[in-house]
């Protein structure tokens, strides 16, 4: 099917997850655009009610139905659904038991309410069946009606409990309709056509959060995909220059003299006094590259694919999106 | 023109004087919220080790399950009963605890039922899975708690760090929303005698009630409404305890000695969740003492603009010359541009929130995990 190769052929799902502040959803939209170019046509959904995918593509909040939001280069479609448990609930019970009337009653009592905020098992076997659903659609020539669907998950603390819907209402409903949607929709999540992304960045938490969810995603067999690690900051500095302003011996002197040559010294003036606050800037710098360096021997560790996103200067406004999904394709994440 | 640094907030918006707030006696609660990964936790603990070290008998609840709280503090465990924090300095005492949700509920049912009412919902399946189950319960938990350390008065002050939910606005929302199932119509409905799934008893109601009944029953499954009507009816007696404390708990938190600060990154998501949220508190009439921003990155050479730093950095490159001169200008250049950036972003909020005081904390280069790293965040809260 795929023109080119990447490291995720033939997974139809790809769920992303990540801690909060690491930039899962603009990740999440990135990756769809991605996966949408060249002629593709993916569906990006988001499950937490956040109205995120209208923010990070700056167009209004997206309503209970599938909408085309971009174009992805090359001529592929990206489209776009908030899911809203109750909602799809409502449909649920329409869909499976043509009970309209009864839906509009329940939610009246509030049973709806209470479903989808106090049972939080079956809101979440809501929402993944509704992806579920949507993965596996077929139109009426029987081909899939998306190529891939990306889903914008809850945060890595949550994901495991999130995705392991079988076992989340086991407790709920051992037995009857609950159980077997619930099945169904264990199904499509642990089958090799899922994988499960992590975002991190190279912060401490971050990490320890990333490899905490992997270990758990594994216990319970659910596919791992690839971490993708935003936010990073090119590393301008040769490493002797880096080892000397990490031990606080940077040469503020010589660099007087680079800023002299750059004309940064305004008239006679000498240029030590910014020289000394840059080389501060550095020190500082060089600690924090250290610290990154280590929290990314520790993401190896993981023992799964690495993606590293570059740090946007202007933040991720849409220009910083399509920039985000050309360096996924270029390390053929997607 | 690019703003020099993170400092032009301040201009427009009052000056949050953290050390203020914690030395009023009559400060008894201060809960710390907002969205995810904006560093609530560490707030949190940060604030309360300041506090002790100035002479308060201090307890930090937080409900994050990532027990970050108890690696900051050196604790290798945190369980339902506050711990004492050692390695404190000054008068005062720092205590810390990790809310454990379903010991929590436990608890409560054991306190408000007899032995073998209370044996019957423990034991239940739906109650199991109600009360170690994420949305909702913790955040109802997590007030419940709250008012229990209120209520024993053994604390002078009490800091919350509130449940990571999936919007800021989920810890307002929860406690009523449980409280308004269990004493709502549904519950009525469910008390009802299941037979033949409930139908006999509903027809005495009225007809929608009755279609309701046999929707729940072909959806959920006969023995998941029977759980729920065994769970419901085994809960009765504690019904009115419920909703009672509920009430409690949200009065205790609009009255005076109790003061939210919302905490954010200086980042658009953060910002616009901080927004939603202290719109939201002014609308419950919750008193809101502050906004925090956590990890604003400033520059040490702040005359030195982007621009300039950036087309020198060029100049130098093209020439050949200064290579690491060059190379460090552009790392400056980008560090002003993240300032300005983050400038922007807290500029937003002030002009929609003139009148909420803001603190800075600056961005650390290294992450905290010690008591030390927290005495630090206190300062820069402070600074």
């Amino acid at each position: 099917m795929s023109a080119r190769d990447t490291d995720w052929d033939g997974v139809r799902l790809h769920v992303v997850t990540g801690k909060g502040g690491t930039g899962k959803t603009t990740v999440a939209a990135a990756l769809a655009l991605a996966l949408a170019a060249g002629g593709r046509k993916v569906l990006l959904v988001e499950v937490e009610g956040r109205q995120g995918i209208a923010q990070v593509f700056d167009i209004p909040p997206l309503p209970y139905e599938e909408r085309r939001i971009a174009v992805a280069p090359g001529g592929g479609e990206l489209h776009a659904l908030a899911i809203d448990p109750e909602e799809a609930m409502l449909e649920y019970i329409e869909m499976f038991y043509g009970l309209k009337r009864a839906g509009k009653a329940l939610t009246k009592l509030g049973v709806m309410d209470f479903a989808t905020t106090i049972a939080p098992g079956l809101r979440d076997v809501l929402v993944t069946g509704k992806t579920s659903e949507a993965v596996r659609r077929r139109d009426k020539a029987g081909r899939r009606v998306y190529d891939a669907v990306v889903m914008d998950a809850p945060p890595t603390g949550r994901i495991t409990k999130f995705l392991n819907v079988t076992s989340e209402v086991a407790g709920l409903a051992r037995i009857g309709p609950v159980r077997n949607h619930a099945d169904l929709v264990r199904g499509v999540v642990a089958s090799p056509e899922t994988a499960v992304h992590f975002v991190t960045l190279l912060e401490e938490m971050p990490v320890q959060e990333t490899l905490d969810g992997i270990t758990s995603l594994r216990a319970a067999q659910l596919p791992v995909g690839g971490v993708f690690v935003n936010m990073v900051r090119p590393e301008l500095l040769p490493e002797a220059a880096l080892d000397a302003a990490a031990d606080g011996d940077f040469d503020a002197a010589e660099l007087a003299l680079g800023l002299k040559a750059a004309g940064l010294a305004d008239g006679p003036a000498d240029a030590s006094p910014i020289a000394d606050s840059l080389a501060e800037e550095i020190a500082e710098h060089a600690v924090r590259t250290r610290l990154e360096r280590r929290e990314k021997e520790t993401l190896a560790e993981a023992g799964a694919p690495r993606y590293e996103l570059p740090l946007l200067a202007d933040g991720a406004d849409l220009a910083g999106l399509y920039e985000l999904a050309r360096s996924i394709r270029s390390q053929g994440a997607a | 023109m690019t703003p020099q640094t993170g400092e032009a907030p301040r201009r427009i918006s009052p000056f949050l004087d953290v050390d203020a707030l914690l030395d009023d006696r009559d400060t008894r609660i201060v809960v710390c919220c907002g969205s995810g990964g904006v560093g609530k936790t560490t707030t949190a603990a940060a604030l309360g080790l300041r506090a002790a070290e100035r002479g308060r008998r201090v307890v930090v609840l937080t409900v994050d399950p990532a027990r970050r709280l108890a690696q900051s503090m050196g604790l290798t465990e945190l369980d339902n009963t506050p711990r004492p924090v050692t390695g404190t300095d000054g008068p005062g005492e720092l205590h810390a605890m990790m809310l454990d949700m379903k010991r929590t509920f436990d608890e409560i049912i054991e306190a408000h039922a007899d032995p073998e009412r209370a044996r019957q919902i423990l034991t239940n399946p739906f109650y199991q899975s109600l009360s170690s189950s994420f949305s909702g319960t913790q955040e109802y938990m997590a007030m419940e708690k709250l008012g229990q350390l209120r209520r024993s008065d053994e604390w002078d002050l009490i800091i919350v760090d509130t449940p990571p939910s999936r919007s800021a606005l989920d810890f307002l929302d929860a406690p009523e929303r449980l409280g308004r199932f269990l004493d709502g119509r549904l519950i009525r409905i469910l008390m009802a005698p299941a037979k033949a799934g409930g139908r006999s008893a509903f027809k005495l109601l009225n007809a929608g009630f009755g279609l309701v009944a046999g929707a729940m029953t072909k959806i959920l499954g006969a023995q998941f409404l029977k759980d729920i009507q065994m769970f419901v009816s085994a809960l009765d007696a504690v019904f009115g305890g419920f909703r009672q404390r509920a009430e409690q708990t949200y009065r205790l938190l609009q009255a005076p000695g109790t003061a939210f600060l919302v905490v954010a990154a200086p980042e658009r998501d953060a910002m616009r969740e901080a927004s939603y949220f202290v719109e939201r508190l002014a609308d419950e009439r919750m008193p809101l003492a502050g906004l925090v921003v956590n990890r604003v990155h400033h520059s040490l050479a702040p005359t030195l603009s982007a621009a300039r730093s950036a087309a020198a950095a060029e100049d130098l490159e093209s020439r050949g010359e200064h290579e690491l001169t060059a190379a460090v200008l552009r790392l400056h250049a980008g560090r002003m541009q993240l300032a300005a950036r983050e400038h922007r972003e807290q500029e937003h909020f002030a002009s929609a929130h003139p009148t909420v005081p803001i603190a800075q904390v600056l961005a650390m280069p290294e992450d905290v995990h010690d008591l030390a790293g927290l005495r630090r965040v206190g300062e820069l809260l402070t600074a």
